[in-house]
């Protein structure tokens, strides 16, 4: 009998939390059919077991910020034939690149008594700015239904189907009550790229802009409205440097009203 | 053992080498130097890159501390979420309602639900059982570990009602709770919480089954301890070697201290040195304070205190899953949600401590603010840089003790004295080697 082999999977952190690719041990309902689908060939997290590449998809969580990870990142992109970021520090910087506006030898003696032992790179970089990525997960956390998507369309050789509207449109499909319009509450729901389930305006928050950017995101009109509401700069910037604070759209209008 | 990671031993040095230590969340690595059958040096490293959370919390709103910090761990977020709010609220001098610290209590439960079953059946449990994941173990155990899966399903089912979202919740603020949830949304959880008190209490039984190597040290356990309950969000800090402070007196006891190796700093108590915060600190220094259903099922185990095995710490999480999934029955029994939701508040400018317990111990902050509730200054001590010099004698002592051992095996229980932590390097992480260096 022919035997099929089983697609290779590996996972991969630089800089991060460890939250991302927690998701993926958080499908409970789903992992052990992941799991006898494919081969889980890296994924210290949960395994001890390593299996040598090249690898069917890596899974990329954290951001480059040391001069280590940005040589790793290319040895990980060689042996893979797809790669997909996970994440907000993979995919914008995360939120250590809050770094990015300042120089990072500023905050080494904030935190560490030695700064002489710490070695760290002045920015915090995506992964796409070091290596050809093949799709991007949003997020902080990443959200399990889409990453459960991703990993079976690239398995089965399709795009996986994600969207690109706003958050908005999900909390509309929610049927929430749209706290800007009717509260005024500060929301980045209309630049915020949906992923999320729409849930901080259904727990009474304004979305603070976990997914990023979306495509084509119109940060200076809410930039206005909300100034017209008598939100001064300084929060303004602070609104849009948070866990995707250097995704191009957020960084531009922060640094508009620096 | 996998290809990559078996020993390469050159006959004249005699190193055994691990790549990195796997099932714990982050990356490090260990090295251990024996000379003359003595262990000579050992070196928990931690490779996490530095993330810099203190410096650019400085300039951010206090309102934002819960957001930001919950982002130094998906796993235990909830701990860097309460202990936060906590601090800016002590800062403030803001009281919150019996009802808002109830759902902190629920919510935290969850946190403890979720992780505690994560370590127990997939980073710790397949070392006893002898499997590399718990991937692996389902071929063979596939009850078990469906039953691990749903277990840590409702600890992530409890904070995604009460928080939004299980990693990084959306809803814990300073001050509260933007929105309670509602009885009904609560009460929802009560059957599956049924189901897991009897999945926990086989869990103790299962785990308290397991072989556990001879290892007794003798301890400092630091824990927070409460008069009415097991501690979990609040209480003074105390020790079995006589401490007992408020949290806002910490730093006049403890102290921290940055080696060359590693990218968390060591934490330590001045003029004693290494002490263990955990679920081992909390059972040995609050059992009395555990349900009569725990304290029953830990003597028919003959889990009781004093527990100075750290191996056995599984066992000790096992109970205090238990005590989290009945303590989260009681909760939402006597649940009313707490009007308001979030108390509100005026920042002034001061200076605030908070401390919680964290799935793997103690998670302490304090941040210095101005009169517009802007963070001025932050100091955060996450549980496992307060564990990390005490993993290092436990190798040492380890080590020295089963020098015998094929060098396999004893790798393979490093790895585990380490996991007994259940080290968070992302609090701190990434590649764990062990290296053991033996000269004759």
């Amino acid at each position: 009998m022919a035997t099929h082999r089983k697609p290779k999977l590996a996972v991969w952190k630089f800089a991060s939390c460890d939250g991302c690719q927690l998701t993926l041990l958080d499908c409970e309902d789903e992992l052990l059919a992941v799991a006898g689908a494919i081969d889980i060939a890296n994924f210290p997290e949960a395994s001890r077991a390593v299996i040598k590449g090249p690898y069917d998809v890596s899974l990329v969580e954290g951001s480059i910020t040391t001069a280590h990870d940005a040589e790793r990142i290319h040895q990980i992109r060689r042996d893979s034939k797809i790669l997909v970021t996970i994440g907000a520090c993979a995919t914008g910087g995360g939120i250590q690149a809050l770094r990015n506006f300042t120089d990072v030898k500023s905050y080494i003696p904030v935190v560490y008594a030695k700064p002489d032992y710490i070695k760290t790179l002045n920015k915090s970089t995506p992964i796409a700015d070091h290596v050809a990525v093949d799709f991007e997960l949003r997020g902080c956390p990443i959200s399990k239904k889409q990453l459960i998507e991703a990993i079976v369309a690239l398995l089965a050789g399709r795009k996986p189907q994600l969207p690109h509207y706003s958050v908005c449109m999900e909390c509309k499909r929610r049927d929430t009550t749209c706290l800007a319009v009717a509260e005024g509450v500060p929301c980045l729901g209309p630049v915020t790229q949906a992923g999320c389930g729409a849930i901080c305006p259904s727990y009474h928050r304004g979305c603070f802009g976990c997914f990023g950017p979306k495509e084509l995101s119109n940060t200076e009109s809410l930039s206005h409205w909300w100034q017209s509401n008598g939100m001064d700069n300084r929060e303004i910037v602070r609104r849009f440097r948070s866990f995707n604070a250097y995704a191009d759209a957020f960084r531009k209008e922060s640094e508009a009203h620096e | 053992m996998s290809e990559t990671k078996t020993a390469s031993i050159a006959s004249k040095d005699k190193i055994i080498k691990v790549d990195y230590l796997a099932r714990v969340e982050g990356e490090g690595s260990l090295y251990v130097k024996v000379k003359g059958g003595k262990v000579k040096n050992v070196q928990f490293k931690i490779f996490e890159p530095p993330r810099f959370f203190e410096a650019f919390l400085r300039g951010r709103l206090y309102k934002e501390a819960p957001d930001i910090t919950a982002r130094i761990c998906g796993i235990c977020p909830i701990a860097y979420q309460m202990s936060s709010s906590q601090a800016m609220e002590n800062a403030f001098g803001v009281k919150v309602s019996p009802g808002i610290r109830d759902l902190r209590r629920l919510i935290y439960c969850g946190e403890w639900i979720e992780s505690h079953v994560l370590h127990v059946y997939m980073l710790h449990g397949p070392d006893f059982l002898g499997y590399e994941s718990a991937i692996h173990m389902a071929k063979d155990h596939g009850d078990l570990v469906q039953k691990a899966l749903r277990m840590k399903k409702l600890g992530n089912e409890i904070m995604e009602v009460v928080g939004g979202r299980a990693i990084h919740p959306i809803n814990v603020g300073v001050g509260g709770f933007y929105r309670a949830p509602s009885k009904s949304e609560l009460q929802a959880l009560v059957d599956e919480l049924q189901w897991c008190r009897e999945a926990a209490i086989e869990t103790v039984r299962l785990v308290a089954g397991f072989n556990f190597p001879e290892f007794d040290m003798d301890y400092e356990y630091v824990a927070l301890s409460h008069p009415d309950e097991y501690a979990i969000t609040e209480g003074r800090l105390i020790s079995n070697r006589g401490l007992n402070i408020d949290v806002s007196e910490y730093e006049q006891f403890f102290e921290e201290s940055h080696e060359t190796h590693s990218h968390a700093l060591h934490s330590a108590i001045k003029g004693r040195g290494a002490y263990f915060v955990g679920p081992l600190a909390r059972f040995n220094l609050n059992f009395n304070q555990l349900h009569d259903e725990e304290k029953k099922l830990a003597e028919e185990v003959k889990c009781v205190p004093p527990i100075n095995n750290p191996f056995k710490g599984i066992v000790v999480r096992s109970l205090e899953t238990l005590y989290a999934v009945n303590e989260s029955l009681r909760l939402i029994e006597s649940y009313e949600p707490p009007e308001p939701s979030m108390i509100a508040i005026t920042p002034k400018a001061g200076r605030g401590q908070g401390c919680t317990e964290a799935p793997r111990g103690i998670c302490w902050h304090r941040y210095t603010l101005d009169d517009k509730g802007l963070i001025q200054d932050a100091k955060i001590v996450p549980p496992t840089s307060q564990n990390q010099k005490q993993i290092e004698k436990d190798l040492h002592q380890y080590v020295s003790q089963y020098i015998h051992l094929p060098k396999d095996q004893l790798t393979w229980q490093c790895e585990q004295a380490v996991r007994n932590y259940d080290p968070c390097i992302s609090c701190a992480t990434h590649f764990l080697k062990l290296e053991i260096d033996r000269e004759e």
